[in-house]
Parts: C-alpha cells; structure tokens; sequence
C-alpha cells in the first residue's frame, strides 16, 4: 500500500509541479520583456536603475508612470478574469461558464455606454461599471432564487435573458450616440490596458486581492459540488451559501477586472481549461491558484503582443483573436 | 436510536409526496424501503439526508431535530449515497474517496491529516477498490464506480448510511457482490442502513426489517416475514404473489398482476 501512495503522489505532484515551473517561468519572462519593450527599449540594467530611481530621468518616469502600472494592471486584471472563470465553471458544473455568464459583461457595459453616450460622470466610470456590473448580478440571482435555494439552470438562463435584454439597449444607446463617443464607448466595450495607472489599480487592486485569497479558501467547496447536488448535500455542503460564497467572490473578482480594464474576452474562458489540461484534472485546491497564475500570464502576454505592431491594437481584441483558435485546440487535446 | 422520524411530510414544491410518516431505527439495523413506483421511497431518503425540507413533522438524529444541527455534523455522522452520480472528471478514485473527510476537516485545511489518510486507506480497501486508487473515475465499470461511491461515504466514517437504489444498472452479479459488502460492513462498522430496494427478494434476504410504503403513507414495516403477505404485495403493488421458503429466507413469486 505504502508504494502504491508513494506512487499516486509522485504522478499527482510532478505534473503540479512542472505547471508551476512552467507559469512561474513564463509569467516572469513576460513581465521583464512587458517593462523593457516598447517605443523606449530599457536594457535590463537600464530597468534596474530605474527600479532603484537611479539613472536618466526619463527611463525612470516610462518605469514607474508608464510600464509597471500598465503591467501590474495586465496581472491583476489577468488573475482576476482566470480565477473567477474557474470559480463559475465549477460552481456552474458548466465549462462553457465564462465571468461574464452571469450579466456581468451587460451590467457593466449599458452604464458605461449610457455614460458615454450622455457624456456624464466620466471621471466615474471604472466606479459605475464595478457597480453596474455587480447590480445586475444581484438581480440574476433573484432571478435563479428557488423557494430555499439557487437554481443552476434559472441562475444561466437569467444572465443569458438580461445579457440580450441590456445589450439590445446599449446597442440601441451607441446607434443614437455621435460618431466620437461610439469610438470611445468601443474601446471601453473591446476591454484595453492603455493608459491604465496607479490610480485605476489602488482602487480595485486591494478588493481584488482579498477575494483572490477568498477564492482559494472556496475550493474544497468546489470540489465537493462538483459531485452532484445531492451528494454535496450528504457531505455537509449547504448548497445555497456555497453558491451565494462563489459566485460573489466570481462576481467582485470580474467586476474589479472590468472596472480596470473594459471587458476583455476569453482569458476567464481559456485559461481555467488551459491549466486543467496541464496539471492533468479536475482539483480546484490547485486549478484556482493556478488559473490566477495563468490568467495574469495570459494577458501580460497579450498586453505585450498588442503593443508590438505600428498600430497599439486594444488588448482585449488580442485576447479573442488568440483565444478562440486555442479554445478549439483545447477542446480536442481535452483529456481531464 | 440513531434516526428517528415523527409524523414527517413533505415532498416537492405544490406537491405533498410523503404524507406523516413515523419510523424509528435500531443501532445497527438494516431497513429497506419498499413500494410501486412513485410510491415516494427515494423521496422519504431525500427528507431523511436533508436534500429536501420536511413541510411538517421531525426528523430526530441521535434525539436532536436535523435541521437544528451544523450541516458538517450531519454529515459526520450520516452518509448518503444517492441514485445516480454525478461522475466528477478529472479526479482519481483516491482523490474522490478523500472527499468524503470533508465533514471532519477545517475550512482551513488544504490536506488530509494522519487521521483522514488512515479513514481514506481503510474505506479502499473495505469496499475492495484501492487497486484502483490511481485510475480515473471516469474510466470505472458501473459496479467498480458504485464500490467508489461508497468508498467516498464510508470515508465520512458515518454512523447511518442512506442509500437510494444502490444495485441500479448492476449486473445480478455485482448486485449481490454490492449486498454482501454492505452486509459485512454492517458488521464491522455497527452501520445503521437504510436502502431503496426495488427487488423485492433481495430486500428481503438482506434487510433487517421491511418498510412498505404505499402512496406516500407507511403501509407497514416489520421483518420481511411479517410484512411480505400475500394481501399486502396485493395491496402495495397490485400483484398477486406465491411466497415461498427458501434456505436464504423467503422469496416472492410474482403469479399475476391484478391491475386491469
């Protein structure tokens, strides 16, 4: 018995192991080329010096003002997106589950287009997009509300009825709206890292944190749903708090995301997948850390590609180019 | 007594399944519920492990209302092993079977201590599966799945174990494999047991006691004996029976059934 454990924990380590390896490598690589890249190439001494405020002025201010904010920016909003995909597909037992499934996207989008579009409160709106998207996650899961319980199915159904219903709406806003604030307002809608700073990053950075951290304490819970409602139940898991727990640690996690970035695409989608099929299944005590990890790489990686050709292309147009064809590629290499 | 219902009723919502139903178990006893189709058997399991809510009556765990308790010393104490699984993907049957020590774990606790590893270790090999520790559950057979199942239950180390149906899409074979199992674990673990049973011989050769339920009301319950009458399979199930006396117990021999 003894060998067959030694055995069973070897296998079960070294692929985990060799993920970490591998994301902590990549994420690493990424950021060093992401703060040394750009219309000013900084050697990695020059960046040094920077970091140690030393040396040209300048390389100082594209260190500390222009790239590290942008970067930071690219990893919490990447951890974000990653960890509440993982969130929701296992809460939603549901792998098409993305952090906008539950009308995050559509929230946050009609404010921000009817803010736009009128032309008011624009200081405010990285704060009325977290807000509009929280809002309408609340009212899907009034929605979903059973008599003592949250119904999985009403909770989908919900967020696909209210997504179409605001999106026709902002849809409707940006046809009324001139030609200069559509432009915006798509900016806004594709999701880009451009121009983000320090302040976008104190205001949600720390929120965000805190529900990372509560993300991994949630998932032993995620494990145990995954078995069914009924079993979950036998094995001392109140159903209805779990999900209200999850999906409101999902929620923040998106909705802190979208109020730094817009709404970026297919990261909380592909990477939650992407790390299931390198650590070889299903157990989210290292597939939510690791999805932080691998979201935070993702889109540092995208964040670097969107700024490599003549023309700075928004990031979350990158995410979706690159997300698709890797999604079906995954769907087929899927053997967890 | 370990579970003990008083006059319970309930059911799903706009509609009373289970109709005031009192039922006292024994330390160590075997009870299978027994009945037609929509007689309401798997939905009194359901009361009874807490996945759906009584409208009216109690349901007493060791002499305290269930639903007062923390769902985690529920758990503790009762297992439950429902009619279909979902079949989790991508985890080993190792990994679903240490599952069931999340009743007695921290919210903290990320592995399983010495306490749960030696629980985990003895529910394989209880149920016959720690050969197949390292293999996914999706690739089992239907009977290899079951003993996982209930590997992941006795994990929970529970004192009662509620069961709906257990021997559903087994093989004869593996049904009386699955029975005798539960037969010795009875024994070494003191279990209390309550299954769903359709076949009616084998409830009788394995059970302690018989519950009949008929239309959601208890019809009677009392050794397969005593409670397996011609006039009650009449009245149950709508069938007339032979009933005869067999080395293993009595068997039932369905003649004709009386519905027109």
């Amino acid at each position: 018995m003894k060998s067959s454990q030694k055995r069973r924990s070897t296998t079960f380590n070294s692929r985990i192991q060799l993920t970490i390896l591998l994301v902590t490598i990549g994420l690493i690589l990424t950021l060093a080329l992401s703060l040394s890249l750009g219309a000013v190439h900084l050697s990695l001494s020059e960046l040094w010096q920077a970091f140690l405020r030393q040396g040209e002025p300048v390389n100082q201010t594209i260190f500390w003002d222009l790239r590290l904010p942008r970067v930071m920016a690219a990893v919490t909003v990447g951890a974000a997106l990653g960890t509440s995909g993982a969130l929701l597909q296992g809460m939603l037992r549901n792998s098409l589950a993305t952090p906008f499934l539950l009308g995050i996207s559509a929230g946050a989008g009609l404010v921000v287009v009817a803010m736009v579009t009128l032309g008011v409160f624009q200081a405010w709106i990285p704060l009325a997009a977290w807000m509009g998207s929280v809002l309408t996650t609340v009212i899907v899961y009034f929605l979903a509300k059973t008599g003592d319980g949250i119904a999985i199915e009403r909770l989908i159904l919900g967020g696909v009825a209210i997504s179409s219903l605001f999106g026709s709406i902002q849809t409707t806003l940006l046809l009324l709206s001139e030609e200069g604030r559509i432009q915006r307002a798509l900016n806004w809608i594709v999701g880009s890292l451009n121009g983000r700073g320090w302040s976008e990053l104190t205001m949600a950075g720390p929120y965000i944190a805190v529900a990372l951290l509560c993300a991994c304490l949630l998932a032993r819970s995620l494990n145990v749903l995954n078995l069914g409602d009924d079993l979950a139940v036998g094995l001392g898991v109140s159903l209805a708090r779990s999900r209200i727990f999850i999906g409101g640690v999902a929620t923040l996690l998106a909705a802190g995301a979208v109020s730094v970035a817009g709404l970026i695409g297919f990261v909380g989608l592909v990477v939650p997948h992407g790390m299931r099929l390198l650590i070889g299944g299903n157990d989210y005590r290292w597939l939510i850390p690791l999805s932080a990890a691998g979201g935070a790489l993702v889109l540092s990686l995208a964040d670097l590609l969107s700024r490599m050709g003549a023309v700075e292309l928004p990031v979350g147009a990158v995410t979706s180019l690159l997300g698709s064809p890797l999604f079906v590629w995954l769907l087929y290499r899927r053997s967890y | 007594m370990p579970i003990e219902t008083q006059k319970i009723t309930g059911g799903y919502k706009n509609k009373t399944v289970i109709r005031q139903i009192d039922l006292t178990l024994q330390n160590g006893e075997w009870l299978s519920l027994l009945g037609a189709n929509g007689s309401g058997k798997s939905t009194f399991l359901k009361l009874l492990s807490r996945i759906l809510q009584p409208t009216k009556g109690l349901i007493l765990l060791d002499g305290k209302e269930i639903h007062d308790l923390p769902p985690n010393i529920v758990a503790q104490k009762m297992a439950i092993l429902p009619q279909q699984q979902t079949v989790p993907t991508g985890l080993t049957v190792h990994q679903l079977v240490s599952l069931g020590r999340t009743p007695h774990q921290s919210w903290w606790q990320w592995e399983l201590d010495v306490e749960d590893r030696q629980k985990v270790e003895e529910a394989l090999v209880q149920t016959q599966i720690d050969r197949e520790s390292d293999r996914p559950v999706t690739q089992l057979s239907g009977g290899e799945r079951q003993r996982a199942f209930l590997a992941l239950a006795l994990a929970q180390d529970p004192k009662i174990l509620l069961l709906d149906e257990p021997t559903t899409y087994l093989d004869i074979n593996y049904q009386l494999q699955l029975l005798e199992l539960l037969n010795r674990l009875k024994q070494q673990r003191e279990l209390t047991i309550i299954t769903v049973l359709h076949d009616i011989n084998l409830a009788a050769r394995y059970s302690d006691r018989l519950a009949l339920l008929d239309r959601g009301l208890l019809y009677g319950v009392g050794t397969p004996a005593e409670i397996l009458t011609p006039e009650a399979l009449i009245d149950v199930f709508g069938v007339k029976v032979e009933i005869i006396d067999t080395p293993v117990g009595i068997q039932i021999c369905p003649i004709a059934s009386c519905v027109t």
